[in-house]
């Protein structure tokens, strides 16, 4: 059998611990790196010889928890979704998350994020209170309508594209392109009738009218979401709102059973998820 | 008034500028039409040339509309830049009434200079 | 000085990048910088040739005290910045009014997103600003 081709690697790790440390340092660990080994592997590997303390958040190691998110190489990347020999340097510098408070080492408070994604209203809005809690049942929706929204719904809100805007950068009060671009995602939903709730808050000073397209959001996106695309299709539904072009539809119904008709061969469907 | 009118005013405006700053090359510095637009011959920063241009309602008009809308534009962008620096709540109002007030002030002072421009022209028979 | 290391937000340095930043964040800050330069000339411009209305004589001391080699070389740097500003201007409005970002897609890896989408509409920006910069500089020359 083949030696395994095993290198060398420099990880250059920003440590930084609140109450101890007066600002962050950089400390440098050498690790072993075989082929394919990803970045998430290689700080664990870190924690195993190195330094038992070092912090980070992760967990499912496949790019679907968006726990990982940190900056690697200057770029904001899932550790877990970027391998070691694909940045193409022998030395890795691993930062925590930047436009984040840092609560330890790798780790960003993404507190305020999510709670400006919360003020956004980021799930199906009915008008009806009693349906909005508790669903006679499901709604229609085409393939068509699916289209206008499922890119936005691929985020699992790591953090990556506000880290990279450089809007946030300097600005505290601007939602970021995460939380614009989940309010998009239920905009674009049929389902949804939270336009006018979103629009208190987007319209104002937190909304879309800081982007000015500089494109980091969508570049470093790991899910291809592409966030400047939706806040882009923001503006234009709110400007032609505010001019009164904006065509409105009302939110889709609930389905009907069908009743009266037969077809042969065709398994029952599965059980509803919502309704009585 | 809320960001939303604030951004759809500086997209208008900006097309206004557009507009008629291209308007205003093409009479200034633009080598063919210097000599339509600039009747008494030589530069268009020729005294001749600018009583000319001065005596004109439509160079006073266009001139208000381009100062506006150019002010605006650029004030606008300016408060962009300024909020964007995370100034607090006490400075973000100071901020919003300072670029008010200056860009009102300007706007009379150019706007004045520009629709009395016929009369003065006139009273200095040039 | 602890808090501050803690924010870790990047700061007006964060509005440049530099290095590993793409290609529109450059145009997004060069927009900012030129927006700038051109809304201090209209201060001055809105100044010096209200001279007029005080006739020829204040006119002409007006027009002397910006003429020069240096002021042609700051108007020509200001007619380049308007050439920049004015195309990347359409540009910028075309996609914020999302007419140039395409419509939501299946996310499918290699992923394609707006920015690279609009990229053709930026490059054919630059040319068409770089044209019009130059043909603005000849003219300057002949002038002198």
């Amino acid at each position: 059998m083949p030696e395994p081709d095993v290198k060398q690697v420099r990880f250059r790790v920003r440590r930084f611990e609140p109450g101890k440390d007066v600002a962050p340092r950089w400390e440098e660990y050498a690790i072993p790196a075989p082929p394919g080994m990803t970045v998430l592997d290689g700080l664990w590997k870190v924690k195993e010889l190195h330094a038992p303390t070092l912090a980070w958040r992760s967990s499912c190691r496949m790019g679907i928890c968006g726990s990982c998110a940190m900056l690697i190489n200057g770029r904001a990347r899932l550790a877990c979704n970027t391998q070691i020999r694909e940045l193409g340097s022998d030395v890795v510098a691993i930062g925590p998350l930047p436009n984040f408070r840092i609560i330890k080492d790798l780790v960003p408070d993404l507190f305020p994020m999510f709670e400006t994604h919360r003020d956004l209203s980021p799930y199906l809005v009915r008008e009806d209170p009693q349906e909005q809690d508790d669903p006679t049942g499901e709604y229609w929706q085409t393939p068509h309508e699916l289209e206008r929204y499922l890119q936005f719904s691929y985020c699992i809100k790591c953090g990556c594209c506000m880290a990279a805007c450089p809007t946030v950068a300097t600005d505290p009060v601007y939602a970021g392109p995460m939380p614009l671009s989940q309010a998009q995602r239920y905009n674009n939903d049929s389902r949804d009738g939270g336009f006018a709730r979103r629009r208190e808050v987007l319209a104002g000073g937190r909304g879309p009218w800081r982007c000015h397209f500089a494109g980091e959001c969508s570049r470093v996106c790991p899910k291809g979401v592409d966030p400047a695309k939706a806040i882009q299709l923001m503006k234009q539904d709110l400007v032609f709102d505010l001019l009164r072009f904006r065509v409105r539809r009302a939110p889709a119904k609930v389905v009907d059973k069908p009743s009266g008709t037969k077809r042969p061969d065709v398994p029952a469907a599965p059980p509803r998820t919502a309704g009585r | 008034m809320r960001d939303r009118s604030l951004w759809t005013w500086h997209l208008a405006a900006g097309l206004v500028i557009l507009v008629f700053l291209g308007l205003h090359m093409v009479i200034m510095h633009l080598e063919w039409t210097i000599p339509v637009s600039n009747p008494a011959g030589g530069e268009p920063e020729d005294w001749a040339n600018v009583v000319w241009r001065m005596r004109s309602i439509f160079f006073a008009v266009t001139y208000a509309v381009l100062l506006g809308a150019a002010l605006y534009h650029g004030f606008y962008g300016l408060r962009n830049v300024l909020f964007e620096l995370n100034p607090g709540p006490g400075l973000r109002a100071t901020i919003n009434a300072g670029l008010w007030i200056v860009g009102l002030g300007l706007f009379g002072f150019g706007a004045y200079v520009a629709l009395m421009a016929p009369r003065v022209a006139a009273a200095m028979g040039g | 000085m602890e808090s501050r290391a803690r924010s870790n937000r990047l700061g007006i340095w964060g509005w440049l990048g530099g290095g590993r930043w793409g290609y529109e964040r450059y145009l997004y800050a060069l927009h900012r910088l030129t927006g700038l330069g051109l809304l201090l000339y209209l201060l001055l411009h809105v100044f010096v040739t209200s001279a007029r209305i005080f006739g020829p004589a204040r006119w002409a001391k007006a027009m002397a005290s910006v003429s020069g080699p240096l002021f042609t070389a700051g108007e020509f740097l200001v007619f380049a910045a308007f050439a920049f500003h004015a195309v990347n201007g359409i540009r910028l409005g075309l996609l914020e009014l999302g007419f140039a970002v395409g419509r939501p897609i299946e996310p499918v890896y290699p992923y394609a997103t707006s920015v690279g989408r609009q990229r053709p509409l930026a490059i054919a920006a630059m040319l068409i600003a770089a044209v019009l910069a130059i043909w603005g500089g000849y003219g300057f020359l002949l002038e002198r």
